[in-house]
């Protein structure tokens, strides 16, 4: 088993009476970055407790390289994790906090201003921890992470409070960290912050994995077979395609929705009624409508209606 | 499927051991970079050295005209005496004995003065009352001595060197029941023997009495010990009173074998040249020699001193401050990391809580050692000769007695911080932690030493069974059964014995310790 991976088996926990895990099971590759994505409450963080040896779990187990976290000489070395940004001293300096970090592996100042010129904090990291906002957190937080130039990471929701420019750049920065052969996992309840940096997909729910896929594959299993077609004779469309037994909503103004016949067919169909049409394609799903219909049930804490979610 | 850019696994090279450093490095780095613990820690150390300082310079000695001056007698072993008697002597300049008949032995109290300022007196039982033989290097106070004594209602004793105490005979001496009493001289080897008929005696004890000259002072002596001693005259706290009393012995059969070179008895007070000292007001000390009967009255004590000077542990007071400051920063050094959360980066860090642990009580004690010896050894050895300087009579001691003192208060506070971390952990809230250990460190001393609101008994149960059992290590004077002190915590003196007390508080310590690094290794983070 390669050094380079997280690999999580059957974790079961409860809180009381609240099913915190329930048989979560996932492995982490190298090269690419992993997104663990789920809504809030899904068992995201406190996976990463366990990963990390902090919570224990009840049954299944959870490896670094095939060894268990506490087993492991010089973690820091083999895992870096952010956990959240806000743990830190306040009134430490955030130098000061990479430094004891830093001696309790046996580096030095040098790695630390290393790390702090990586994320971008170099101006910064002389003053308290406790005045920096929770975008420079999360930037001191990665920093740690670094520190021990880890083969895995693993970040729990990094993006929080990031402006949009932090935003782009740790996008940047996660594929650059898997594009070096690290395996990167990433948590986050919002599927669009890593839409176009993420490669692999743990989407979860209820404390267990609802789907474990590229997110290729879940974007293409989302769209379905269907079909798009555009066109300014709405009603015609739809019942010429009814007739000929596909089904078909309409979606807009001058878009129909079409499900049941491959495009091909749907074109020729259209032609034989003299139907216009200006565009037929399929049907492309965001990732986020994926990851929505994905969590529906899963969601914990949901507004009735459901309306919301998409922020 | 690994990178090409990432540093090779560091496996293997570091040993157990290294670990070990680099977390002492890492928590002695968490300690030194937040600047509110630093500047408390060196606070306590500074508040502590400057109250003792102020604590000598401030003080002024009661006596009329000034600082008294005077100075507590020595024994030969350099320890406190109390060393005043009416000493009945002659000469004995070779090897020899005396034996001696005691009839009776009464004491009387002083009472409350009347009205027209009649000073009297009444009958009193003193139980350490002492009369009997003595032989002894001179007449001056803290000479080497030997005696077998007939005592107010511990039996006969013999007794030397102050601190030197064997039980002989049980019952006191009347004249229907007399006692007699025996010293044989042998160069500088003294033999006691007692007996209740004058012909089957027993012996107490042999003790070699060394320097002793070649012609010592040997003879009849009487004295008494104050009253009610509960209430003393030192001057660290508690209520100075009681009434001096004094021990008049009846004494005949005298009969001197050896080596005696006068001819005649000389009356002399051994008071160190204070007159009257602690004598009843209507009574002095003298002798009187009716054809083979003396009559000897006399006061004071010839015992380890307790009481009359202050110890050096006076000057710690500051250590109290100083103690609140040590705790607080003991309890926040883990309670903060769990109120941000930053444990985890801790032990995500160092997987191994009881090693985590551990680097913090060392990195802790080990900077409130330091604080602790720069605050009690300041105070002490700058307090201490302002404070003698002013005329404050300062309980001797050794050197050893001196760094045991400081160190130990040193030791004490870095325990009481290990202590409150301990505490820490298992609670993980900094506010209750710092309530709980003030109430189980200072709370107790304050009741009983401090404050004295709780009765002895009760006090001293409390010093025993508290985390502040600790607080014996500061005590200077020792404790001796043959002298009757009070012995009470707000006295300075502690139920425990230094070592012992500071043991009580070190083994609350290390459960706290082991019950943290139970639930730190057993509680999720």
């Amino acid at each position: 088993m390669s050094n380079t991976t997280i690999e999580v088996a059957g974790l079961r926990k409860r809180f009381g009476q609240t099913v915190a895990l329930d048989g979560m099971t996932f492995t982490v590759n190298p090269g690419k970055v992993t997104a663990f994505v789920g809504p809030n409450g899904a068992g995201k963080s406190t996976t990463m407790r366990v990963i990390l040896g902090l919570d224990a779990a009840e049954a299944g187990h959870a490896l670094i390289g095939g060894r268990p976290y506490r087993s492991l000489r010089h973690p820091l070395t083999r895992v870096g994790a952010l956990l959240d940004a806000g743990a830190l001293q306040p009134s430490r300096t955030a130098r000061n906090h990479l430094l004891w970090l830093a001696h309790s592996h046996g580096l030095g100042a040098g790695r630390v201003d290393e790390v702090i010129a990586e994320v971008g904090l170099a101006k910064a990291s002389r003053r308290k921890a406790g005045g920096y906002s929770l975008g420079m957190r999360q930037r001191l937080g990665i920093a740690a992470a670094l520190l021990g130039d880890p083969p895995v990471l693993m970040l729990d929701e990094p993006f929080n409070g990031m402006d949009p420019e932090g935003i782009v750049w740790m996008r940047g920065f996660l594929r650059a960290l898997a594009a070096q052969g690290r395996a990167v996992l990433v948590s986050s309840h919002l599927m669009s912050e890593l839409q176009e940096s993420a490669g692999h997909l743990v989407v979860v729910g209820r404390g267990k994995v609802i789907a474990d896929t590229s997110v290729a594959d879940l974007i293409a299993s989302a769209s379905g077979d269907r079909v798009t077609v555009r066109t300014s004779a709405r009603w015609d469309a739809m019942t010429t395609l009814t007739n000929a037994g596909a089904t078909a909503s309409a979606t807009g103004d001058d878009t129909v929705t079409v499900s049941g016949l491959p495009a091909e067919r749907i074109v020729a169909v259209l032609g034989q009624g003299n139907v216009p049409f200006s565009e037929v394609s399929a049907h492309q799903a965001t990732l986020e409508e994926a990851y929505m219909n994905l969590t529906r049930d899963a969601v914990e804490y949901r507004a009735e209606p459901a309306t919301e979610i998409v922020r | 499927m690994t990178a090409a850019t990432l540093t090779p696994p560091r496996q293997g090279a570091a040993a157990g051991r290294d670990g070990f450093m680099h977390l002492l490095h890492a928590e002695w780095t968490k300690f030194r970079t937040v600047r509110g613990w630093v500047v408390a820690i060196a606070v306590a150390g500074l508040v502590t050295l400057l109250l003792g300082v102020y604590t000598g310079a401030r003080s002024q000695e009661g006596c009329p005209g000034g600082p008294c001056h005077f100075t507590i007698p020595t024994g030969p072993g350099g320890e406190a005496v109390t060393d005043t008697y009416y000493f009945v002597h002659r000469p004995l300049a070779a090897d020899g004995s005396i034996t001696v008949r005691v009839t009776s032995l009464t004491e009387v109290m002083d009472t409350a003065m009347t009205p027209q300022g009649t000073a009297q007196t009444q009958p009193a039982l003193v139980p350490w009352s002492k009369a009997g033989l003595i032989i002894s290097a001179g007449a001056a106070q803290g000479s080497s001595y030997a005696a077998v004594v007939v005592t107010g209602s511990h039996g006969s004793r013999m007794q030397w060197n102050y601190t030197g105490d064997s039980p002989g005979l049980a019952g006191g001496a009347s004249a229907t029941s007399p006692r007699w009493l025996r010293l044989t001289r042998s160069g500088d080897v003294i033999t006691g023997y007692d007996s209740a008929d004058g012909t089957t005696w027993s012996m107490i004890d042999t003790v070699t009495l060394p320097g002793l000259p070649l012609t010592v002072q040997a003879g009849l002596f009487a004295t008494s010990p104050g009253y009610t001693q509960q209430t003393s005259q030192q001057i660290t706290g508690g209520s100075s009173g009681g009434a001096p009393t004094d021990a008049t012995a009846t004494f005949d059969r005298v009969n001197l074998e050896g080596g005696w070179p006068g001819n005649s008895w000389t009356g002399t007070p051994v008071n160190g040249g204070r007159s009257s000292i602690s004598y009843p007001a209507a009574v002095a000390g003298g002798y009187h020699q009716a054809g083979g009967t003396f009559t000897v009255t006399g006061s004071g004590d010839i015992a380890p001193g307790v009481n009359g000077a202050s110890s050096i542990d006076q000057t710690l007071a500051g250590m109290f401050i100083g103690l609140i400051a040590v705790i607080v920063v003991g309890a926040l050094f883990i309670t903060a990391e769990y109120r941000r959360g930053l444990i985890r980066v801790t032990l995500a860090a160092s997987p191994r809580p009881g090693r985590v642990l551990a680097a913090k009580a060392i990195v802790l004690g080990a900077v409130t050692f330091a604080a602790g010896l720069i605050g009690a050894g300041g105070a002490i050895l700058i307090g201490t000769p302002l404070l003698r300087a002013n005329g404050s009579p300062i309980y001797p001691m050794t050197t050893l007695t001196e760094v045991r003192v400081i160190a130990g208060t040193a030791a004490l506070v870095a325990v009481f911080a290990v202590f409150a971390l301990g505490v820490g952990t298992i609670l993980r809230r900094g506010a209750g932690t710092v309530a709980a250990v003030l109430t189980a460190v200072i709370l107790p001393y304050l009741l009983t030493a401090a404050f004295p609101v709780l009765p002895t008994a009760a006090a001293n149960w409390l010093l025993r069974v508290a985390p502040a059992a600790g607080f014996a290590i500061k005590q200077v004077i020792p404790q001796y059964p043959q002298v009757d002190g009070g012995y009470a915590p707000f006295q300075g003196y502690f139920p425990l014995a230094p070592w012992a007390g500071f043991a009580v508080t070190c083994g609350y310590a290390a459960l706290a310790l082991t019950l943290a690094a139970v639930l730190l290794r057993r509680r999720d983070a």
